[in-house]
């Protein structure tokens, strides 16, 4: 998927492809693919992670701002919707705010009567508009590269090469009881951090940069954030990890808008079933003293 | 044993009336109420009742997402996304199901596990055991075919990579993988039928499992020493005593299962299925889900490539003949000294084999999995005949309740021995 694949074939290439593709993964060929080995991904700490993790509003409206005022020339956002934002759970700006900031864009609606397309000024309900098209005109753009939409980003990457191949033991048990769900966040504020100068051996292919977490070191996005760009009216700081937190975060509610809904269920679930188990167990302990 | 006299009593008019004329109630009654268990059962025979219980997790929570889901190509991906976001509880209703195939396959595996150590599968069991072979298979196709439905890149790549196994057969292997696939790629098509069968599956799966209950109510539950019930004493009415210690059983597995559906939804799955399918673009790593791992690694351990799919189906299969394979005059791997030393190290080597399934196949990790494959097969084929005939058990208590009570469970005059001392 982090591919950059140029070409926009024709459906014969495609079949032809896709089956050579096919037959030449059907046994183990995977791992010709495994290319690129996985940077260390370096764990931060989210207010929303762990069993109590709840977004940090303000952060999220800044998140919002850089998302809207840097990534949104390249990325799209096409899952959330303007209400969205004004939703509990989220950044919760004001429904006026929204609406006023729905407005401000055109969006092309229709057909109308004569069978026209029209614009119009955005509305509450409306997704928020991508930069592009399609893929296609995205790559045209954007030399060939594809800036992925990022309503999903943080669900689609993970810290480590296969996060969901428990390696050992000692992570699952470090892992699965503290519910740690945060690997693609890591991995996005890793990425936006990650910009360096290549080590003095390795040629950049043309167009290309240096970064630490990106698979195989070479990205075609050129580094989004510098210090001081983006002017906070919260007073925070303008840095580029301050920035990469931010948006991050604000990604991270973007994949999974109901992230607050499910940890606030989640605590009375497992004290109910937690006293629930209790009561069982001596109930039937009371019942089998009878038989033993 | 199960020719048991039923305790059932209508109390009402209507009921005796309906008694009479289609006895249903008394068949439940008699099936789970008055029917005699083992009173030494332990907690692993509380997987049943809680496989039961995935069971109608998995059937209800999917009948409400095929409300909400789009099965086609375009569409499949977005409605799942619709469901996660838009959804009155859309979110709880997928992660429940999705979390819920992983705790369906936890269960099994430990029902299996728990057969294979007291040997449930010996007489007169062999054919309660092979109907649970055939769960296994279908539970495996149908988390195949469901994992395909969010058709994210695992998902697609998933399905191309092992629907791809079949053209390893000889003559016909290449048209059975177009059939499959209902044209020359996996596709939309190929989606919309997968989803038909995912649909089907789970209906197929509960008609065998009342067979499996069926037969299990005939032959009667093993237990841990594996003798069989020789009179009242052994047993207790499964309700309350039994259905008591299932709830409890119940309740510690539906707190585990909610840990990870509220706080670790996405620890089980795979990062790339919130990817939309591309057939442009080969993920770096394709993996199964966890639960076929072993059988992956299995796969890629044999180097070629129709062995691999021979030793992998072989592998699942195998387990239908165990009844056979195995020639231990007890059942309860707790009397067998030596077994158990092979048991656990079976054991080892499938979970070996799940890690090594998620390793690519190189280097060491081959090595390793052709070392694990190997001890898979001979486990089957030559530890469980030969430890069985050369292997002398342990002394054995008489009876269940000579185990439960000691000494003064009273072995009933002229009970037959236990098998070690026949
Ligand atoms: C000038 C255009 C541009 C801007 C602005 C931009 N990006 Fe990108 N981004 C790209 C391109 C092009 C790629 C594809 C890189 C590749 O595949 O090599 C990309 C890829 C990514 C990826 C995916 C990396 C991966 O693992 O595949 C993430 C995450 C990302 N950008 C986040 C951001 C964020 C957050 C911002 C705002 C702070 C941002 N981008 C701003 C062009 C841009
Ligand atoms: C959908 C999956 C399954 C369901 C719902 C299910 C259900 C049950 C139930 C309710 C019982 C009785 C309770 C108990 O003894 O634990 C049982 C017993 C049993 N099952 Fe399953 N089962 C399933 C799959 C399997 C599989 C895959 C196997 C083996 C390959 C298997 C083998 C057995 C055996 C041998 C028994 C008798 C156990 C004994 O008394 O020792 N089952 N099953």
């Amino acid at each position: 998927m982090r591919g950059n694949f140029k070409s926009t074939s024709t459906l014969v290439a495609r079949t032809k492809g896709l089956m050579g593709g096919a037959l030449a993964l059907a046994l183990g060929a995977t791992a010709a693919f495994a290319a690129g080995e996985a940077a260390h991904i370096d764990r931060q700490s989210w207010s929303f992670a762990g069993v109590n993790g709840r977004f940090d509003r303000a952060q999220l409206q800044r998140g919002f701002q850089v998302y809207k005022e840097v990534c949104a020339t390249c990325h799209g956002l096409k899952r959330i919707n303007f209400r969205n934002l004004a939703e509990p759970g989220g950044p919760e700006f004001s429904a006026e705010g929204v609406k006023g900031l729905a407005e401000s864009y055109r969006v092309e609606d229709g057909p109308n009567d004569q069978g026209k397309m029209f614009q119009r000024a955005g509305r509450p309900s409306d997704p928020i508009p991508s930069p592009y098209k399609n893929e296609q005109e995205a790559r045209a753009v954007q030399n060939g590269a594809y800036p992925p939409d990022l309503s999903l980003i943080t669900k689609a990457r993970s810290a480590g090469e296969n996060a969901s191949v428990f390696a050992t033991i000692g992570s699952m048990l470090r892992d699965i009881p503290s519910g740690y769900q945060e690997g693609g966040a890591d991995y996005v504020y890793a990425l936006l951090t990650g910009y360096a100068n290549p080590p003095a051996d390795m040629k950049l292919a043309q167009g290309m940069n240096y970064n630490q977490a990106f698979p195989g070191h070479q990205i075609a996005m050129v580094p989004p954030l510098q210090p001081g760009q983006i002017k906070y009216e919260d007073g925070s700081q303008g840095t580029v990890e301050q920035y990469a937190k931010d948006v991050t975060a604000f990604l991270a509610w973007a994949g999974d808008p109901k992230l607050e809904e499910r940890k606030r269920m989640g605590v009375l679930v497992i004290l109910y079933l937690l006293i629930t188990a209790v009561l069982v167990y001596f109930a039937k302990r009371r019942l089998w003293a009878k038989v033993h | 044993m199960t020719q048991h006299e039923s305790t059932y009593r209508p109390t009402t008019r209507a009921g005796q009336w309906l008694d009479e004329r289609l006895p249903a109630a008394r068949l439940m009654h008699s099936s789970f109420v008055d029917y005699p268990t083992p009173r030494n059962l332990n907690y692993l025979w509380t997987f049943g009742g809680i496989l039961s219980f995935c069971l109608g997790v998995q059937i209800v929570t999917g009948i409400v997402l095929a409300m909400h889901y789009v099965p086609s190509d375009k569409m499949a991906f977005d409605s799942i996304e619709h469901i996660r976001r838009n959804v009155n509880f859309g979110w709880l209703i997928r992660n429940v199901h999705a979390v819920g195939a992983s705790m369906f396959f936890i269960a099994v595996y430990i029902h299996i596990a728990r057969g294979l150590y007291y040997g449930s599968y010996k007489a007169p069991r062999e054919v309660l055991w092979i109907l649970g072979v055939i769960i296994y298979l279908l539970m495996m196709a149908a988390g195949f075919m469901g994992y395909t439905l969010p058709w994210g890149q695992m998902s697609f790549w998933g399905v191309t990579v092992i629907t791809n196994l079949f053209s390893a057969i000889p003559f016909v292997g290449q048209s059975i993988v177009k059939w499959l696939w209902g044209g020359y790629a996996v596709s939309g098509v190929t989606l919309n039928r997968f989803f038909s069968l995912h649909y089907l599956l789970p209906f197929v799966i509960a008609g065998v499992v009342v067979l499996h209950i069926w037969a299990l109510h005939v032959v009667g539950q093993n237990n841990p020493t594996g003798i069989e019930i020789k009179t009242r004493a052994d047993t207790v009415p499964m309700t309350p005593y039994a259905t008591m210690k299932d709830f409890v059983g119940l309740s510690v597995f539906i707190l585990f299962f909610s840990w990870f559906v509220f706080f670790a939804p996405d620890y089980l799955g795979h990062a790339d299925n919130y990817i939309e399918a591309n057939p442009l673009s080969t993920p770096p790593h394709i993996v199964p889900e966890w639960y076929y791992l072993p059988f992956y690694a299995i796969l890629r351990a044999i180097p070629s490539k129709l062995g691999g799919v021979v030793a992998m189906f072989s592998a699942i299969l195998i387990l239908a003949f165990v009844p056979w394979l195995d020639t231990s005059r007890v059942k309860s791997t707790k009397y067998r000294p030596v077994y158990r030393y092979f048991f656990w190290f079976f054991i080892f080597s499938v979970l070996a084999l799940g890690y090594l399934g998620g390793k690519p196949p190189e280097g060491a990790y081959v090595y390793w999995a052709r070392f694990f494959t190997a001890y898979y097969f001979l486990h089957f084929l030559v530890v469980m005949p030969i430890v069985g005939v050369l292997e002398t058990p342990r002394p054995m208590p008489r009876s269940i309740s000579e185990a439960v009570l000691g000494g003064a469970g009273g072995t009933p005059h002229g009970a037959t021995a236990a098998p070690e001392r026949r």
